[in-house]
């Protein structure tokens, strides 16, 4: 039977996917409405000194016909009183006692950190979370990511935190920092239970074009926000799996954030290590009932697969995430165009042509628009199959024999890698380079 | 089969006419879009006559810059708007999409098309104005649209331009012959007020040229001449009865619906005989005016009509019927068409043979002829050096559109024997930068700026 139910850092819960500390976690109301739908657990809007917020707020970032593939808030925590919101979190704990309720927390003194610890675990939290992360407005007063990007003052804090606290402790961090592994680190020393990652990203999404206003725009200025949205997963999956492989991090349970919308987001982050996995940006757009379609799309993976619990896959992807001086050099993928589903649109020609490596010709006897890709010279990038429109019409067939290995350093050990500047092993696969002139034989593109 | 009450008002004209192609508002034009794939050496481009650039407007329209958009498509086609709306699509442009090979939807190339033509038309916005003078004139017979996109073109080059145009409005077939379901009247007729306001050229209403004193005048005061003269009234049956008021031609018949709309009063029962686009047409615009029963006889089979299959579906959805393989032979009545009487076809070798003894009567109370418009032989031979073809087209240069008379210039329905409005508005295009060749053979093509 597939078991869908997590424990994470000592946090039990009915499954992996937990709302983010965000605006979809504002109130008990909210909440209540989440775990009615099906989510597993809520990391509550983060609490502290209530702010006073501005208005507008966000911005989207827009793709053609979709909207908020990326987005952007200039909200600070919590707008409300702290009794206000510890009232409502008792209240919501008594009708789901079996799901998972998470203080976010972000205050300035350690006083402050232990006192909120004791207000929050009376009100029945399961968890607190630490917010290191918050990008604006709250990092100006020496808190959010002011901390988060400070290792020695975040390990402080988190063992000020874990000398009060009773209940797990998740430390989430920014991702406005050179390298993740720093803050990770730190917070396994203060002596963290769990990690959370990624808080929002610093940007700015947009300039109004009349009136040279940042967006969003707040009486026609504007500042830095904070990025989110299925835009942010890429780096959000590289800084989970930077703290997942470092041999100090791993084993410390991360929930992953970032981008999350989909059953197949979240088994990406879980195949990286991630044991439960946290979304705002999806309910703010779709609201509370998208979790049916991740929960039902996650037990149909495990059942495909066999696996019983998410724990079966959890980091299955770790031990295939190599450095680049390890890849095999020896591998060779070339692209193939499938005529029958081709619909000659030629993006492939194009992009290959004036793109990447001159690797496609278009059809010569003028009846049909299917495109030829010219072996010796496709290096096997995967741009035409990328910007192919038809679903697998243009696949890298393999052309190695797959028996032969080679890295960068044995290239290096063989005396095989090019040193100087004009050392001719340059190149790799399928090295063409046409003449410039033929540039202007060519009919303009 | 859609039933049709026969509209009394010209609001229930307008509900049995409905557009087709409705404007898209800009969400709609968003969305479709956003679809396209800016495909390279786009098909869509290749398929349209005018070679608009097709890709380029769609994104022009999805980044908010619908101006840009509608002079991407004025500069390659003077009839962008009409265009949009008429054109078949099906087999132009977005028949040649290439999403019709995966059997997703083609995009909306024409909808596309109108919403940024209608975007400057709405907002009065000038794209172009004429050239500084050349000091040339040029006379123009015809003010369809290969005439009006030939003055378009030679106004914005510099040349001084009078169109000559026998009936009182212009844009030609657009306006008098095309199906109201496709263009309305004021649409046609607003973006001939839209290029008139932004180009010098003028047109002479009522003003035919029909003689040889007419054209020598014209001669005397022009430095070129070009025939944008379409077709003649519908073609002679040569059968008996075909004199019955009751027996009407089907350019004639649509001329009067466009004019008279909700005021045009059809019998109940009408037989179209034809099998092309303009049989499809009046067959269509009969039951929507409310005909009880409309009947196409063609004497071939329905593989080899000349109309489009989205035609005579467009005709069956609205409740047409239809008989293949029947040709008339002769109207029925006394003093008015009772009915026809026809006798079925087969064929050998492609030639038509009567089967002897299957002869039946269609009782009826209009006939509409759709077998065709007569050519302009009778005023075109009056040139001295135009040449005609066996079929009384007009033989001109591929590219400069020049007649054996080099004084003369002709495109359109006059020399390519009747096709659409699309491939008028290029050959008028092209006529005019013929012209100009002719008349100033060392100047650049690239006055527009
Ligand atoms: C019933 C019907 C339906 C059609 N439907 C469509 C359609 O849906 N889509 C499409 O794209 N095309 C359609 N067409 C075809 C299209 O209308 C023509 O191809 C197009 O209008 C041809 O343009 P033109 O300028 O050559 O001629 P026309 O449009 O015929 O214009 C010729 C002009 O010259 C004037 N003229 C003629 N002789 C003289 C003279 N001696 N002196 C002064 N003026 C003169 C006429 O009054 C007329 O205004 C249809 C045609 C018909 C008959
Ligand atoms: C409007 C808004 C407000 C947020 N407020 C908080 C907050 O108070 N505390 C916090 O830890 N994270 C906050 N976040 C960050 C989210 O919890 C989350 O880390 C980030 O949005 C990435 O996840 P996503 O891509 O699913 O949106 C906020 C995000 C948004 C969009
Ligand atoms: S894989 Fe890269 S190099 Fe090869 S054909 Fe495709 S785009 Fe060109
Ligand atoms: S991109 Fe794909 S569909 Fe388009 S021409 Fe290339 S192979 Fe064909
Ligand atoms: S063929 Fe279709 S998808 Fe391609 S450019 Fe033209 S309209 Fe766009």
């Amino acid at each position: 039977m597939t078991d869908l139910s997590i424990n994470f850092a000592g946090i039990k819960a009915p499954n992996p996917f937990w709302l983010a500390s965000a605006p979809p976690t504002n109130s008990g109301y909210q909440i209540m409405k989440a775990f009615e739908a099906g989510w597993g657990g809520a990391v509550w809007k983060t609490l502290g000194v209530p702010v006073v917020n501005v208005s507008s707020r966000y911005g989207g970032l827009n793709y053609r016909d979709t909207r908020m593939s990326g987005f952007t808030n200039i909200e600070l925590i919590t707008d409300r009183t702290l009794a206000d919101n510890l009232r409502e979190m008792e209240e919501v704990k008594k009708y789901f006692p079996n799901h998972a309720v998470i203080a976010s927390l972000m205050v300035e003194s350690r006083r402050e950190w232990q006192q909120i610890i004791k207000d929050v675990e009376n009100a029945g939290a399961d968890g607190i979370e630490l917010n290191f992360g918050c990008p604006h407005g709250m990092c100006e007063r020496g808190m959010g990511s002011a901390v988060g990007q400070e290792p020695t003052v975040l390990k402080t804090i988190v063992e000020w935190v874990m000398e009060a606290a009773t209940v797990p402790v998740i430390t989430k961090l920014t991702p406005n920092i050179s390298d993740i592994e720093d803050p990770g680190l730190a917070a396994v020393q203060g002596g963290t239970n769990a990690i959370s990652l990624i808080n929002t990203i610093k940007s700015i999404i947009g300039i109004d074009l009349d009136t040279f206003s940042p967006l969003p725009a707040v009486d026609g200025k504007g500042t830095n926000g904070g990025y989110c949205g299925p835009a942010v997963k890429p780096i959000a999956l590289n800084m989970v799996r930077q703290l997942a492989q470092h041999p100090e991090i791993a084993g410390t349970p991360i929930s992953g954030i970032g981008g999350i919308e989909t059953w197949r987001d979240a088994v990406e982050y879980i195949l990286l290590g991630c044991t439960s996995v946290q979304v705002c940006t999806a309910v703010m757009h779709y609201g509370f009932g998208i979790v049916r379609e991740m929960e039902s799309g996650l037990r149909q993976f495990m059942e495909d697969r066999g696996f019983q619990t998410i724990y079966d896959f959890a980091g299955k992807a770790l031990p295939n995430v190599l450095e680049w001086k390890d890849l095999n050099l020896k591998h060779k993928v070339v692209a193939s165009i499938n005529a029958d589903k081709c619909i000659g649109c030629q993006l492939c020609y194009i992009a290959c042509e004036d793109g990447a490596h001159q690797a496609i010709a278009l059809p010569q006897n003028g009846q049909s628009r299917v495109p030829e890709i010219i072996d010796e010279n496709c290096v096997g990038c995967n741009l035409c199959s990328l910007v192919c429109p038809v679903e697998a019409c243009i696949t890298m067939e393999k052309r190695d024999n797959g028996k032969e290995q080679l890295t960068w350093d044995e290239l290096v050990a063989a005396d095989a890698a090019p040193v100087t500047f004009n050392d001719p092993r340059a190149g790799g696969n399928g090295h063409f380079v046409p003449e410039p002139t033929q540039a202007l034989k060519k009919h303009a593109s | 089969m859609a039933e049709y009450k026969r509209p009394q008002s010209e609001q229930e004209f307008d509900q049995n006419f409905k557009q087709k192609k409705p404007l898209m508002n800009q969400t709609e034009a968003y969305m479709e879009s956003s679809r396209c794939l800016f495909c390279y050496d786009a098909p869509c481009v290749q398929a349209c006559p005018t070679h608009i650039d097709i890709p380029l407007f769609i994104k022009q329209i999805h980044t908010g810059n619908a101006e840009g958009a509608a002079r991407t498509i004025y500069d390659m086609n003077w009839m962008g708007n009409a265009c949009g709306k008429v054109c078949p699509t099906q087999v132009l442009c977005e028949g040649a999409c290439v999403f019709n090979h995966q059997h997703v939807k083609p995009i909306e190339i024409g909808r596309l098309q109108n919403y940024a033509t209608n975007k400057v038309m709405e907002a009065g916005k000038s794209l172009f104005h004429s050239g500084s003078p050349k000091g040339k004139k040029v006379a123009i017979i015809g003010a369809g649209p290969a005439g009006i996109s030939c003055a378009c073109e030679l106004s914005v080059l510099g040349y001084s331009v009078t169109i000559f145009e026998a009936k009182d409005k212009p844009s030609g077939l657009t306006v008098y012959g095309t199906a109201p379901y496709k263009i309305t009247n004021e649409e046609a007729l607003t973006e001939m007020e839209y290029l008139q306001k932004q180009l010098s050229f003028k047109i002479n209403y009522s003003s035919p040229v029909s003689n040889a004193d007419d054209l020598q005048k014209l001669e005397a005061e022009f430095d070129a001449i070009f025939l944008g003269v379409g077709n003649g009234p519908t073609a002679a049956l040569h059968l008996p009865g075909e004199d019955f008021e009751n027996v009407i031609g089907a350019v004639e018949f649509v001329e009067t619906l466009r004019i008279q709309k909700h005021r045009v009063q059809v019998p109940d029962r009408i037989v179209v005989i034809g099998g092309g686009n303009t049989a499809m047409d009046a067959a269509s615009e009969s039951a929507r005016m409310g005909a009880s029963q409309v009947y196409l006889a063609y004497r071939r089979s329905k593989e080899q009509m000349g109309a489009y299959w989205f035609e005579y579906d467009l005709a069956v959805s609205a409740g047409v019927k239809s008989i293949f393989n029947a040709s008339p032979l002769e109207i029925l009545g006394k003093d008015k068409a009772t009915g026809v009487r026809f006798i079925k076809t087969t064929q050998e070798n492609g030639r038509i043979k009567e089967v002897p003894g299957s002869e039946f009567v269609l009782e009826c109370d209009l006939v509409i002829k759709a077998t065709g418009q007569a050519k302009m032989a009778e005023f075109l031979t009056q040139i001295k050096g135009l040449e005609l073809d066996k079929s009384n087209r007009i033989l001109v240069h591929p590219e400069t559109f020049q007649t054996g008379n080099p004084k003369y210039f002709a495109g359109g329905d006059a020399v390519n024997g009747g096709a659409e409005v699309v491939n008028g508005a290029f050959e008028g295009k092209q006529a005019a930068r013929g012209i100009h060749q002719y008349l100033l053979p060392h100047s650049s093509y690239d006055s527009k700026s």
